[in-house]
Order: structure tokens, then C-alpha cells, then sequence
């Protein structure tokens, strides 16, 4: 039959394509959320890097198609089946995977988890991009940075309970001190809705003329600002700066409403989570509180009471490198 | 095609096609493809030959093609039910209530299975009392069984399931034979026998071939109607209960997306979209086809976009087969 002859020449040429597997290579699974998410392919560069540095060691880039469980768990169960040596997975869900990644450690394979984390019982590390306490000081060192003499800064945050920006709010809190000639006037909340946050950006700067800068810990509010601070010609006066993303903040880099901004670099993620694995996997450090893991060119991490650890301070994204991360997400 | 030969003593399993006189059965070209996927599997990863790896491989469509085959069902009467990964969600999470409440592994299995069947009740209800379509009503309590699951759970999750219900999930019967491989496997014959040596099984062709004549030949269509939407409820709340104990936790985004695998899984084998034809084996090989193409592509670490346009083309590829080949015959002939 016509389809049978087909059918057996593709099976021909498949098994031709597929190559001998290199015996000697180290393969460390870079498991993602999504496949097609720019902040993702950063970090795979990221980790294409670190194996080149290394040296001996190949990087499987993976991920389901949708950001769900049951997607990763089937691409995990693939990895396992291949016998990798290590899975380095950002999580769609803390616990599902848990069953799943308890298996492949039953199995031998080394298992961090990096980004968004995986329970405590179903991976041996797990690698934040960065801690509260980095962020809360990150965010009044990128106000300060451009004010030598002092002035006034204030603080456009989501809603009132949000418990992320409310952490770094306290953090940056505590390191006041630091900075001295800084003083934060006011907080409010802008509901990570773009018109609120607007409004409240223009609120601050009319009652309070002599505002320096506005500090917006939110990807949603910097923007806001931002917008509000060209509006109201104030740019070169207040300075827009937090946690934002470089896609959406590339446009107030370029008309200099915002100097400069932070949020974790994706690639730098990417590699210090391939970096870790390989770390692991090869027996060079062990997962255990306290534990200090050097991850190459960022340094060392300390492991805290939950085999977790950060990686670094957020990035810095100003006019200088805005341009090269814009696309990326 | 004559009235004649729609007569009420003579409906066939399946509506027969020049392709079906001429060549072969869908099935056995199903399974030829089956095994050419088997094959290329084999040739192409050292790992796929493994009894372990292709243990864990029948994850990926076990729970599916418990649905898939009293969906195939519904399908053939003429009705679908797209609400079933919905389902799969609030059965989940009423599990996950009982189990904060105190319930033990067998008080979960009832409240999966109940919650299941109360669905398909719902749904059931609204298509044959009220008489509306059952792709607008399945549309509907999508939404409607997925949002009551985001309204109690909102970002959280309900972990902490007894070690004895994960045995569903996570067991395994004999060697590398799992539980949820063991209950496939029951259902393709409870499922294979009802459809094709019951009386029940002709009065679900014939309601999907022709429900007034149906109706006029003593059928109550109605009623098979609603045991089909009852049992595909008890289904999906079966593979919530497998889901759920895999996965060890319960989220509402849990099994999202699932519909619409599970009618392409009874597409692919053979069953009519617009009712009236097709065959339990077919949707069993469409299981294994669909199993087997996405696991060793997994192998491969061919990216999961890719594998979507591989199913995708399958599957328009053997819906459009029979119809080129008519239309081909009509041109030469």
C-alpha cells in the first residue's frame, strides 16, 4: 500500500535525523513556563552561556505550549524518560509538580527549581532572581542615585494590600537611613490600574511642587508615572524610577521621564540557574541550609532554611542598555 | 443517498463512504498510523523503547480518553458536551473542600464522582427539558462550573490530600501497569460492548442519525440524551478524581484546555462531528495515536507549539482524506 511505503520512509528518515547522543555530555533541562515568552528566551540564552563556559555540557531548552501544569508535568515526564542529568524548572504551580519532580529525583536527575518555585519537598534548590530586601534597597538607590544633594521622593505603589509592594515598601523603609537628604513625603496607590495610577502620579506632583522623584514598584504604576510626568512637562524635574518592564519603559527612557528603573535580568537569571544544576548534578556543592554555591560569573549564593536562595540585586536598565532588553520582553 | 436506505431495521455503525468500500476501515488505517508512529519512535530516541518511559507515557492521554469515550457517545447521538475540563475543575475542587472537611480517600471519590454526575445533570437538563443546544449550554457551564471553582479558590489551592488517594494517580496494579492504565482499559471494553452489542448502543445511532425517526421508532431520545450527558458528567469527574491525585493538589486552571483535546481525540478516531457514525476501537487507537505523537515529539524535545501543528494537521488531514477521495472518485469516475 502506497501509505504503508510512506509512512516507512519517513520512520527512515526520521532515524536518520535523530543523530548519535553524545555519551560524555552533561544535558541540563531548562524548563520554562511557556515556550514564545521573551523573558524565557533571555534566560535560555542565559543558559546557553553558562554551558559554554562550563564546557561539556548541553542545554535543553523545553516547555509546554500554555502556561499550565499538566503541560509541564508531560514535558517533564519526557525529560525524565531521557535520563537528563538535571531539570532547572521556572513552576506554573507550586504543588502539582511536586509528584512529578519527586519521580525524576528517585530517578537521579538533580532538580532546582528558578523564577517561580516549586514546593519545598519536590526540588533540591530553588533560585529567586532577587530578595525583598535587595528590591526595598534597589528602589531608593535608583531615587538617590540622581539626587546628591537630597530632595523629595514619593511613592506610587498597587493597592494597599498588596503584600509584595508592601514587603519592599518596609525594606526600603529600614535602609532610609542610608540615604540621607531623602525623604518620602508620600504613599499612595494607584491599583495597578492605569488610569488610577495616572491620576495619582498627577495628584503627587501638584501637591507637592518641589517632588523630586516618584518611585513606582510596579510594572503597571512606573508606567502611569511616567506618562503622567511627560504630561505635565515635568520631565528633567521629577524622575520616574521602580520596577518596571524595559519593553513597556522604553518610550520614557527615551524621553528621559524615567533615568533609570530596575527588574531582574532574565538572561543573568537563566545562566545562574544552569550554573547552579551543574553544581549540583556534578556533586561540586550540596543542597543544605547554609550552603554557599558559587553560581561563575554572579558570584555566591547562600542557601536559607528552605534550600532557597537569591541570586542577586535587580538590574539596571538605563538609556545605556534599554535598547538591547526592549525586545526582549 | 435514498430515504430507503435509512430505514428504521437497517442503521449502520457507520455512515458508509466510497473510501470505506474501496480500501479500509478507518480503524485499521488509525492503526497503521499508530504503528508507523511507533515505529519512527523507536528508530528515532534510544529512550523510547523502555517499559518504564512508555509507563509514563500513557499519562498523557489516560485521563483524556476516559472522557473521550463516553464523549464519542454523546457525539454520536449529536450533542457534545465541551464543558468537561470544567467539570474535571469543580469536581476537583469539591474534593478538595471534602478533603478540608475531614473526608477519607473513599468519601473523595464519591464527592468526585457525585459532583461529576450533577454537572452532567445540569447540563443534560438544559438541553433536553428546555430544548436549547447543547454547544451553547456546555459553552456556558464552561464558565459556569470553572468560575464557582475560581470563587473558592481564587489564587490559592487545596494540597494536602491523604497519602491513599495519590494510589489513583500514581499507583501502579502490576509491574509497570498503572491504576489509571487499568481503568482506560476497563472503559474501552464496558464502553466497546455498551455502544456495539447493546440495544442502548442502537438507540444511540439512531437518535444521532435521525432523532425524529428516532423518536417515531419507540427510541426516547430524550432520555438516552440525558444518560449520555450523565455519564460523560460521571467521567469527568472519574478523571478529576485520577487528575487531581496525580497532580497531588487542586487548582481552578486545573485541566484547562482539556475539551477541546478530548474532542479532537474522538474526531481523530472516526467518530462524525455531526453524529451518527463511529466505533469505541477507533477512539481507543485515536488515544494511543495521540499518546504516542506527543510523547516521543516530547522525546525529541520537539517544542510543544510544534507538536499542536503536528496534531492539527493530523487531524484535518483524516477528516479531509475521505472527502478528497469522494470527490477525487466523482472527477474520474
Amino acid at each position: 500500500m502506497k501509505f504503508t511505503k510512506l509512512m516507512t520512509s519517513v520512520a527512515v528518515a526520521a532515524g536518520l535525523f535523530a543523530g548519535p547522543v553524545a555519551a560524555d555530555d552533561m544535558r541540563i533541562a531548562l524548563v520554562v513556563k511557556a515556550l514564545g515568552i521573551g523573558f524565557f528566551e533571555a534566560a535560555a540564552e542565559g543558559a546557553e552561556e553558562a554551558a559554554k563556559e562550563i564546557g561539556g555540557v548541553e542545554i535543553i531548552y523545553t516547555g509546554p505550549t500554555d502556561t499550565t501544569a499538566e503541560g509541564q508535568i508531560e514535558v517533564i515526564n519526557s525529560l525524565i524518560a531521557q535520563k537528563v542529568d538535571a531539570i532547572a524548572v521556572s513552576a506554573n504551580d507550586t504543588d502539582a509538580l511536586v509528584p512529578t519532580l519527586k519521580k525524576a529525583m528517585q530517578r537521579g536527575i538533580t532538580v532546582v527549581s528558578w523564577d517561580s518555585g516549586v514546593a519545598e519537598d519536590g526540588r533540591q534548590a530553588h533560585l529567586n532572581p532577587s530578595s525583598n530586601a535587595l528590591i526595598g534597597n534597589m528602589i531608593i538607590k535608583l531615587a538617590a542615585d540622581h539626587l546628591p544633594d537630597g530632595g523629595e521622593v514619593a511613592v506610587l505603589s498597587a493597592t494597599t494590600t498588596s503584600t509584595n509592594q508592601n514587603i519592599w515598601i518596609d525594606e526600603m523603609n529600614k535602609v532610609m537611613g542610608n540615604y540621607g537628604g531623602i525623604e518620602v513625603v508620600s504613599t499612595v496607590y494607584g491599583d495597578d490600574l492605569a488610569d488610577k495610577s495616572y491620576r495619582e502620579a498627577t495628584g503627587l506632583m501638584q501637591s507637592h511642587p518641589e517632588l523630586d522623584a516618584i518611585i513606582a514598584p510596579t510594572s503597571v504604576g512606573i508606567v502611569a508615572a511616567a506618562q503622567a510626568v511627560a504630561d505635565a512637562g515635568k520631565i528633567g524635574q521629577v524622575n520616574v524610577t521602580g520596577l518596571g518592564l524595559p519593553s513597556e519603559m522604553a518610550g520614557a527612557i527615551e524621553s528621559g521621564a524615567s533615568k533609570s528603573f530596575a527588574i531582574w535580568n532574565p538572561i543573568d537569571l537563566g545562566y545562574s540557574a544552569t550554573m547552579l544544576a551543574h553544581q549540583l548534578a556534578t556533586e561540586a556543592a550540596t543542597a543544605s541550609p547554609g550552603a554557599e554555591i558559587s553560581i561563575g560569573r554572579m558570584g555566591t549564593i547562600t542557601l536559607d532554611d528552605t534550600n532557597a536562595a537569591a541570586m542577586a540585586d535587580p538590574f539596571v536598565y538605563d538609556s545605556s542598555n534599554i535598547d538591547d532588553f526592549k525586545e526582549i520582553f | 443517498m435514498s430515504l430507503t436506505d435509512n430505514a428504521p431495521r437497517h442503521i449502520p455503525d457507520r455512515l458508509r463512504s466510497p473510501l470505506q468500500d474501496k480500501l479500509v476501515s478507518w480503524e485499521s488505517l488509525l492503526l497503521a498510523v499508530a504503528i508507523a508512529i511507533f515505529i519512527v519512535n523507536s528508530l528515532a530516541s534510544p529512550y523510547f523503547l523502555n517499559a518504564w518511559n512508555l509507563s509514563d507515557a500513557t499519562f498523557n492521554f489516560t485521563e483524556k480518553a476516559m472522557i473521550a469515550f463516553a464523549m464519542a457517545l454523546l457525539i454520536i447521538s449529536g450533542e457534545i458536551d465541551l464543558s468537561v475540563a470544567a467539570i474535571i475543575a469543580l469536581a476537583s475542587t469539591a474534593m478538595g473542600v471534602a478533603m478540608e472537611m475531614g473526608a477519607g480517600t473513599p468519601m473523595l471519590v464519591l464527592v468526585g464522582l457525585t459532583t461529576g454526575v450533577l454537572c452532567g445533570a445540569f447540563n443534560g437538563a438544559l438541553v433536553t427539558k428546555l430544548g436549547l443546544p447543547s454547544i451553547v449550554v456546555t459553552i456556558g457551564t464552561m464558565s459556569l462550573f470553572r468560575g464557582i471553582s475560581y470563587i473558592i479558590l481564587g489564587d490559592g489551592a487545596f494540597r494536602g490530600y491523604p497519602s491513599s488517594f495519590s494510589w489513583f494517580g500514581q499507583g501502579y496494579v502490576f509491574w509497570v501497569i498503572s491504576v489509571e492504565f487499568v481503568i482506560f482499559a476497563l472503559l474501552a471494553v464496558i464502553f466497546g460492548v455498551v455502544l456495539h452489542k447493546t440495544n442502548f448502543g442502537r438507540m444511540v445511532y439512531a437518535t444521532g442519525n435521525n432523532a425524529t425517526g428516532a423518536l417515531f421508532s419507540g427510541v426516547r431520545v430524550d432520555r438516552v440524551k440525558m444518560t449520555l450527558f450523565l455519564l460523560t458528567g460521571l467521567m469527568s469527574g472519574l478523571a478529576a478524581i485520577c487528575l487531581t491525585s496525580r497532580l497531588g493538589s487542586t487548582r481552578p486552571s486545573i485541566a484547562s484546555g482539556m475539551e477541546l483535546e478530548v474532542v479532537t481525540m474522538v474526531v481523530l478516531g472516526g467518530v462524525n462531528i455531526l453524529g451518527g457514525s463511529g466505533s469505541i476501537p477507533g477512539v481507543v487507537i485515536a488515544a494511543f495515536v495521540m499518546g504516542l505523537v506527543t510523547f516521543g515529539l516530547g522525546l525529541l524535545n520537539v517544542p510543544g507549539i510544534v507538536m499542536s501543528i503536528f496534531i492539527g494537521l493530523l487531524l484535518i488531514g483524516v477528516i479531509a482524506l475521505p472527502r478528497l477521495w469522494t470527490m477525487w472518485r466523482k472527477k474520474v469516475g
